[in-house]
């Protein structure tokens, strides 16, 4: 069993979101994440999706959804050069002063080009966004859990698109 | 420009463009407009059924006997729901299809309207498209793409939901005569070099098996399937949906294979050193325990569904192509293999165990009665409910050349038999039919004599009546101490319901009881003289009767329980 991924693009139509998860609970596919939405084509939607599969499966998952009439291209990413991005809210509550300053030394440590930031703060609490790879977001939420007693996390699930010449998955 | 017309209009327009000249219809609230355009409509035959499940295996017939897309209209709610299981029987069994149901109309769709139901919803994983038309003018494409969708690649379903203010208002008059669909891509070819890799590996084979699903049938490859075994003189054995592919006296077919399959079939695909399947899916009942299924061989498997491939089991040499293509480039390689010793072999195997079933101790043997009805009628198309009958038919029905086998195979769905028999009979009215039918799958969908009656068609209805669920009943028999729960559909007072005769009485129809074996052939040949509409013949069947060889499900082929 791997965590693999895949791009998949399909006509922006009612249902077809239905169609495409539907298949992975039928068929009881291990499915991580789905994210979707409209690309510069305006019939056309593009969807991330994280799956966990054994080889074989993973091969008949391709498979079906090659087959439905909605899917207009699967790409396998699982092995390409690509670029990937998650957002994610943390909300931290309950914090004493050193817990507050601890939050910003973590958003300063993990923060690369803006992309992790305390976007809002209140008396005991603060909000981290961050716009990290799913797995850095993983660590990040294993150590805020580790830290504080009391937080909130909201994923998006991952978004990828193929490389140009550098890649960050 | 042409001037605008109604929705209703363009279906009507859509089906004579199609070249549809019949359809199972089922009335109600949500389709009054379209109906009321079939009733101004001429050169449309509107079959009405009794109930929309059976109107569905109706259609599932009428596509079988003929080849064409069947097409189904029926209302909103319970009307689209009642379709559900003929649906997925169509879609299990590849069967070309549309089905058209309304819906309230567009303002009412999410409000629990009276008779809504989301239906496409409801049928997104037993159809190969679905869609609700939401604007009037795409309503044209959306048919047209409809039934492109389920007559190519791998046949199915499609299921066309249309709001009733869709049926009236006024859009483009125009019915397109192709749709490109960018997300479909029926495969009309076949990598060369992957099918030359298929063929060299069976050339190299010493215990050498073909294997035919019913994708051969769907191919109408019927010819080349045989062509290709006789110039290269290997056998063959075929899955519940390709009987008849190839005749049933040839010397190189063994048989079916699978859990009800001959011994000798079984025993091939156990010892074969190259599998070569066309067009099966490797369903659970043929494969029995996967890790033991063809053990010694390599396998290649070409179908044209590529997501069948490797599924079920792993296979050596893919091939994803149309069977016809496939064996019409095969037959053109086809060299002889020397594989004497291995002909010699499977036919000591069916010398050992040849299918017979032991003289019943009541009623009449179902082996007679099925090798009667090959006698009897050697031309008419035989259609099976499911049970006990079903797999005795597959077993003991010799199928000549231009015989359709029509069966619910994949979803095994009793209750098919009858309105499918109903079916094929109105797509092909001048070849008799006969059904052959359980008493307990009968009386699913019994209320389709009244169908039957008003189209006069020549059917035989053959009801096996052992009073009793027998498929269920023999595996309580066997694997389950004898604990004969709610498989007895006799009365507690002890008597049978219904009593057929008098059934078939009640709708005009002959019916005759045959209670022992001296008495089926002339049953059979007095049904063969009627030839204005239906005959009910009840054969009585002992419930003790087994369908042998019988391999338990999740239990190697070669496991067979023989006695």
């Amino acid at each position: 069993m791997k965590n693999r991924w895949i791009a998949l693009y399909v006509e922006n139509q009612v249902g077809v979101l239905a169609k495409v998860s539907g298949l992975f609970s039928a068929k009881s596919y291990n499915l991580q994440t789905l994210t979707v939405g409209t690309t510069e084509r305006d019939d056309v939607s593009r969807m991330t999706i994280s799956v966990m599969a054994d080889d074989a499966t993973f091969e008949q998952i391709k498979k079906q959804l090659n087959a439905m009439v909605e899917v207009i291209k699967v790409i396998d990413l699982t092995t390409l050069p690509i670029h990937m991005k998650e957002i994610l809210y943390a909300k931290v509550s309950a914090l004493k002063p050193e817990g507050k300053t601890e939050a910003f030394q973590i958003a300063q440590v993990f923060n690369q080009g803006g992309n992790v930031k305390i976007v809002d703060i209140g008396e005991d609490s603060v909000l981290f966004e961050c716009t990290l790879t799913e797995r850095k977001n993983n660590e990040l939420v294993a150590l805020l859990k580790s830290r504080f007693k009391k937080i909130e996390v909201t994923r998006g699930g991952a978004v990828a698109v193929e490389s140009i010449s550098s890649s960050c998955r | 420009m042409a001037l605008n017309i109604t929705g209703r209009k363009l279906f009507v327009k859509a089906l004579k463009e199609e070249g549809v000249d019949t359809i199972f219809a089922y009335p109600g609230g949500m389709i009054t407009d379209i109906i009321d355009e079939l009733y101004k409509t001429e050169g449309i035959n509107v079959v009405l059924g009794r109930h929309e499940q059976a109107l569905v295996h109706e259609a599932e017939g009428y596509a079988r006997a003929t080849g064409k897309t069947a097409v189904v209209l029926v209302t909103s709610g319970p009307g689209a729901t009642n379709t559900i299981t003929g649906i997925a029987d169509a879609y299990y069994d590849s069967i070309p299809m549309v089905i058209f149901t309304g819906q309230v109309p567009l303002h009412l769709i999410g409000n629990d309207a009276f008779q809504e139901v989301d239906i496409v919803g409801m049928t997104r994983s037993i159809t190969k498209y679905g869609v609700t038309v939401r604007n009037r003018d795409d309503m044209g494409k959306i048919i047209k793409m409809g039934f492109q969708i389920a007559s190519t690649g791998k046949p199915g379903p499609v299921l066309i939901d249309i709001p009733k203010d869709i049926q009236t208002i006024s859009g483009d008059p125009e019915y397109p005569e192709h749709v490109d669909i960018r997300g479909y891509h029926p495969n009309e070819t076949v990598h060369i070099g992957q099918l030359k890799k298929a063929y060299r590996l069976l050339k190299t084979a010493k215990q050498p098996l073909l294997l035919a699903g019913g994708g051969v049938r769907i191919a109408g490859a019927e010819d080349k399937l045989v062509k290709f075994a006789e110039k290269m003189n290997i056998p063959v054995t075929t899955t519940i949906m390709a009987k008849g592919v190839m005749p049933e006296d040839h010397p190189l077919f063994i048989g079916n294979c699978g859990m009800h399959g001959r011994y000798a079939a079984n025993k091939a695909v156990t010892e074969c050193d190259v599998l070569f399947s066309i067009g099966t899916r490797f369903n659970d009942r043929i494969t029995g325990e996967l890790d033991e299924f063809a053990p010694k061989a390599k396998i290649v498997h070409v179908d044209i569904a590529s997501a069948s491939i490797s599924r079920n089991v792993s296979v050596d040499v893919p091939v994803t192509a149309d069977a016809k293509i496939a064996l019409e480039r095969l037959v053109e390689y086809a060299e002889r293999i020397e594989c004497k010793e291995w002909l010699t072999e499977i036919k000591a195997w069916e010398a050992e165990h040849p299918l017979s079933m032991p003289k019943s101790k009541i009623g009449v043997c179902p082996q007679d009665v099925c090798e009667a009805i090959s006698e009897v009628f050697p031309n008419a198309n035989i259609v099976t409910d499911v049970g006990q009958h079903q797999m005795w038919a597959t077993q003991f029905i010799q199928l000549n050349k231009g015989q359709e086998f029509i069966t619910s195979g994949g979803l095994g769905t009793m209750g098919f038999g009858f309105p499918a028999a109903i079916g094929a009979s109105i797509g092909n009215p001048h070849k008799p039919v006969v059904l052959i039918t359980g008493d307990g799958g009968f009386q699913m969908n019994m209320q389709e004599m009244a169908t039957a009656m008003s189209n006069k068609h020549q059917i035989i209805i053959c009801i096996f009546n052992n009073s009793n669920l027998g498929m269920v009943r023999q595996m309580q028999q066997l694997f389950y101490g004898k604990r004969y729960e709610i498989t007895d559909l006799s009365s507690s007072d002890g008597h049978y319901y219904p009593d057929f005769m008098e059934w078939a009485n009640s709708y005009s129809c002959k019916g005759i009881r045959i209670t022992n074996d001296e008495e089926i052939k002339s049953a059979l040949n007095e049904a063969k003289a009627n030839k204005k509409g239906p005959t009910v013949l009840e054969f009585i069947v002992s419930p003790d009767d087994l369908v042998l060889p019988m391999v338990k499900s999740g239990t190697p082929l070669s496991d067979m329980i023989l006695r």
